[in-house]
């Protein structure tokens, strides 16, 4: 379903090249729960921003849905953005201007839905995350947890391929990391694809499959080489 | 992204700042009033000069004749009247007399005229009766005067049937005209007018040397022009005469008002350019202020065209609502002007409203581009990371 191969991905830093990148292959089946370990420096930042479409390899090739996204127009990735990648952030990063409501409406505005299914969806999303007596709230009269859970709904109001969640519980407490978790893990069970980066290996550990990243390369994968998905 | 979305993103987003959009906005209200209420003053002052020229006859010739050797008579002028082209004629002669009345004494200016003068002029008789064709034939001592002369003299405009001296003659006044105002260009109200005939005895003068003819319209008015030449060439020789055409007048003043208009209105549009360039820097600052909702935005999937147009609706409803605040101000300020003036009435035309919207919208569209551009440029991934 997203197969990335023999990305290599290189930054200038102060007069020096780092290889955040270094020839990265890895293939997400669907519905997959993938965790994507490593520290801090060891490029899974990069690779999330690769697989999310919010930044391009220098080379390589990378599919998803069996489309190659080095061959597209900025237009179509953003396109691509839209309908098969949502995003879950470590800060949240939910528009402060508008509600809870709005917030998740966002995305489908840029897909063009009508007012009225907009409406149905948001409430389903919304609902599906425990905030539906919240929808009218500003992200700044909600608590970090439930300001992730708007996020988690804006991720999921688009029905993508592959939810993509940057250290999700980073910014959060235990009690709202646990209830997040929870929710990542019950999205899974739906059937949503799930790759989740995080430094933090209990949360990792959540995750049936886990990629461990160092210096830009995987140093190791639990389903093994060979890229078939391992049985959840 | 549909157009009304964009639409309730971008006024959500002015309204949600409503003090620095009005700030944003007062370059362009300042620049809209300044052009509209220029322009609109102009044009009220134009409508109002070319609409008295225009009484003053706009299918009459005036004609002079400066060699008063060429002996050109009434009968002759009265003859031109066949002439297919042309209507009525009228001779004039103005003289300044001395006025006594009622132990009073008034300078004014003296007008012996034929009968068809005062229709050809507009000039309009409120009591009383006009100068008429009897009057000339017999050289009849009467006079018609002006509001202000009667008042002069004797205090009040019920004067039919008093003497007035004019330059030591005695005249019988037969009506009184209307009063056109104090702020008219060309104000009968202190004029007298006697026949024509008994003016040319009075003032010693015996051919006629100024005259109007009229155009039977507009279209013949060139025709009766040239034949006017051609017959003043053949009479009096070339540069003893001269025909002026009152409508040529008209179109050369609404030419000269129509430059004014427009310069002005030029010096007035610096002002919007610099409420634009305002514009721009607030939209620059808002730019790099919300760069992380761009890259936000940008993530959750809007395109470039999206993000473009956010931002140039967000340019354009700022610049069209200052365009329209500074109209209605425009607006107000003629309104408080036409309480004071008595003649000339201003008002904002449906052209200069179109330009003045215009022109907002255009600013908005212009100034918004460079900042709308840089937002929709960003990388997604560079503009999540700002903070």
């Amino acid at each position: 379903m997203i197969t990335l191969e023999k990305i290599y991905k290189t930054y200038v830093l102060g007069g020096e090249e780092v290889h955040a990148l270094d020839g990265v292959d890895l293939t997400i089946d669907e519905k997959e729960f993938v965790a994507v370990i490593g520290a801090s420096g060891s490029g899974k930042s990069t690779l999330m921003n690769i697989i999310g479409c919010l930044d391009t390899a220098d080379s390589g090739n990378y599919f998803i849905d069996g489309q190659n996204i080095m061959d597209m127009t900025e237009k179509e990735i953003g396109i691509m953005r839209n309908r098969k990648i949502g995003f879950i952030f470590q800060q949240f990063n939910l528009i402060p201007k508008l509600n809870a409501f709005e917030n998740v409406e966002l995305p489908l505005i840029y897909q063009g839905v009508g007012a009225k299914e907009r409406k149905d969806r948001v409430k389903e999303a919304l609902t599906k995350v425990g905030l539906e007596d919240r929808m009218y709230h500003r992200p700044n009269q909600l608590s970090g947890g439930q300001q992730q859970r708007v996020a988690v709904a804006r991720a999921l109001v688009t029905k993508p391929t592959l939810i993509l969640a940057d250290e999700p519980t980073g910014n959060l407490d235990s009690k709202s990391s646990k209830d997040i978790m929870n929710l990542i893990k019950e999205l899974h069970a739906q059937g949503n694809t799930i790759v989740l980066i995080t430094h933090d290996n209990n949360i990792a550990a959540e995750a049936p499959r886990q990629v461990q990243l160092m210096d830009g390369k995987i140093i190791r994968d639990s389903a093994e080489k060979g890229g078939n998905a391992n049985e959840i | 992204m549909k157009f009304n979305q964009a639409l309730k993103m971008a006024l959500s987003s002015v309204l949600s700042n409503k003090m620095r959009s009005f700030l944003t906005m007062l370059g362009i209200i300042v620049g809209v009033m300044a052009v509209t209420l220029l322009i609109s003053l102009v044009q009220g002052a134009t409508n109002t000069i070319t609409a008295e020229l225009g009484n003053l006859g706009g299918t009459n010739l005036t004609c002079m004749i400066y060699d008063s050797s060429s002996r050109f008579t009434l009968e002759e002028l009265k003859a031109l009247e066949e002439e297919e082209s042309i209507g009525l004629t009228s001779a004039y002669l103005q003289a300044n007399g001395t006025l006594k009345a009622a132990g009073n004494q008034y300078d004014a200016a003296v007008y012996g005229v034929t009968e068809n003068y005062m229709d050809m002029q507009s000039v309009k008789v409120e009591t009383g009766r006009g100068i008429l064709e009897i009057d000339n034939e017999y050289r009849l001592n009467v006079c018609v005067v002006g509001v202000e002369v009667a008042k002069e003299l004797f205090g009040n405009t019920d004067v039919i049937g008093e003497i007035i001296r004019i330059n030591g003659k005695d005249y019988k006044v037969v009506g009184v005209l209307k009063e056109m105002g104090a702020n008219s260009m060309s104000s009968v109200d202190t004029q007298i007018f006697i026949p024509f005939t008994n003016a040319q005895r009075l003032f010693a003068q015996t051919s006629i040397t100024s005259f109007y003819v009229s155009a039977t319209s507009d279209e013949t008015i060139e025709q009766a022009e040239k034949y006017m030449n051609d017959y003043l060439k053949a009479k009096c020789g070339e540069d003893n005469y001269m025909v002026l055409n009152m409508g040529m007048i008209i179109e050369l003043v609404e030419e000269v008002y129509n430059t004014l208009s427009y310069m002005l209105g030029g010096i007035a549009a610096i002002s919007l350019l610099v409420g634009g360039i305002g514009i721009m820097n607030i939209m620059l600052v808002s730019v790099t202020e919300r760069t992380k909702e761009i890259g936000i935005r940008k993530a959750i999937g809007a395109q470039k065209s999206d993000i473009i147009v956010q931002f140039l609706i967000e340019s354009v409803v700022l610049s069209l609502m200052g365009g329209m605040i500074g109209m209605i101000l425009s607006g107000g300020i003629l309104g408080i002007i036409n309480l004071f003036s008595t003649d000339v009435k201003f008002s904002i035309t449906i052209p200069v409203a179109l330009l003045a919207v215009l022109f907002s919208v255009g600013v908005g569209v212009i100034f918004g581009i460079y900042p709308a551009n840089k937002a929709a440029n960003l990388k997604p991934i560079d503009a999540l990371r700002f903070e």
